[in-house]
């Protein structure tokens, strides 16, 4: 993966798929710490302790069209090849915690890319699921909680193309304020 | 700042063409490949592409964007779809944003086939 904002998007999926109603992504960054932390968080499925092994390893997928299952890999690899550290934590019917921490200093480190990106398509596919979205560096943080927009739109949808650019703008403009970018 | 308020009046808006979009049994799909594969292949920008161009066009009451996961042919991502009530699923392969306007034009528009971009086309 060319960014790490397309690896938080892959597994993402994979709490979707667990049928969560509220995944919490949350992006840590600080220059001052030399640290970065990653985390998804859902109240899905959940996983047995054998099943999280199970991830880990490449060649296993609940899928059956394909013999391999690289998500989780990829994600994992991402991390500890800065020398950072990656961790699951999952409870069967109370859902799964994936976290990983990276050194961004390092030179096998990934860029984070466009995760606005990320989290506006994971909201415009996924329009019944809940996102709780924060993103912090070292000069503020933001939050975008699809509850909240849920509680001001009533029955009108989360993929309505309005509301979808409305979104995004949000986005831009709060992490142009914690990159420390000039207010608009 | 983009505020609560403006939202507010987007979801007023919206309302009034709610029903329309809600009720079109008729809309077209487009199916980008998000899986580990596709997103890899750089479905992403596949995706923006669609979402914009259909906005462009003010086609969003008839075309709806989604993502579907991998149907095992990892080596064409990204893959997009494209189902339309009453005809055949087309299938295109290793689709770039810059073949996204002529998809939406010749095939969601006027119904005709990008038969290059197809998975027939690079099979043979």
């Amino acid at each position: 993966m060319r960014e790490l904002s397309l690896n938080v998007m892959d597994v993402a999926q994979n709490s979707v798929r667990a049928e969560a109603s509220l995944v919490r992504i949350t992006v840590e960054e600080s220059e001052k710490d030399d640290r970065m932390k990653i985390e998804i968080a859902d109240n899905g499925c959940g996983m047995t302790e054998e099943q999280v092994q199970q991830v880990i390893d490449p060649f296993f997928t609940t899928r059956t069209t394909r013999k391999v299952g690289l998500g989780v890999p990829l994600f994992k690899l991402s991390a500890e090849q800065t020398g950072g550290s990656f961790n699951i934590q999952s409870e069967k019917n109370v859902g799964t915690t994936t976290t990983a921490i990276y050194v961004p200093s390092h030179m096998d480190m990934t860029p984070l890319g466009d995760i606005d990106s990320t989290v506006k398509i994971l909201i415009q596919c996924n329009p019944q699921i809940d996102f709780v979205f924060t993103h912090s560096t070292d000069l503020g943080s933001f939050t975008l909680d699809t509850r909240e927009l849920r509680e001001v739109l009533g029955d009108v949808s989360l993929d309505t193309p309005d509301v979808l650019e409305w979104i995004g703008q949000y986005l831009e403009e709060n992490t142009q304020n914690i990159y420390g970018g000039a207010s608009l | 700042m983009k505020s609560l308020a403006e939202l507010k009046a987007i979801r007023d808006r919206a309302k009034a063409q709610l029903d329309l979009r809600k009720e079109n049994p008729n809309a077209a799909r487009v199916l980008v490949g998000m899986a580990t594969c596709g997103i890899a292949a750089g479905a992403r920008p596949v995706l923006n592409a669609f979402t914009e161009e259909i906005a462009k066009r003010g086609l969003t009451d008839s075309v709806t964007v989604t993502q579907t996961g991998c149907i095992g042919i990892c080596q064409y991502e990204p893959v997009v779809e494209i189902e339309i009530p009453g005809e055949e699923k087309v299938t295109y392969v290793k689709v770039a944003p810059e073949m996204v306007p002529r998809i939406v034009n010749d095939h969601l528009v006027n119904h005709n086939v990008v038969t290059e971009f197809t998975i027939g086309a690079i099979q043979k």
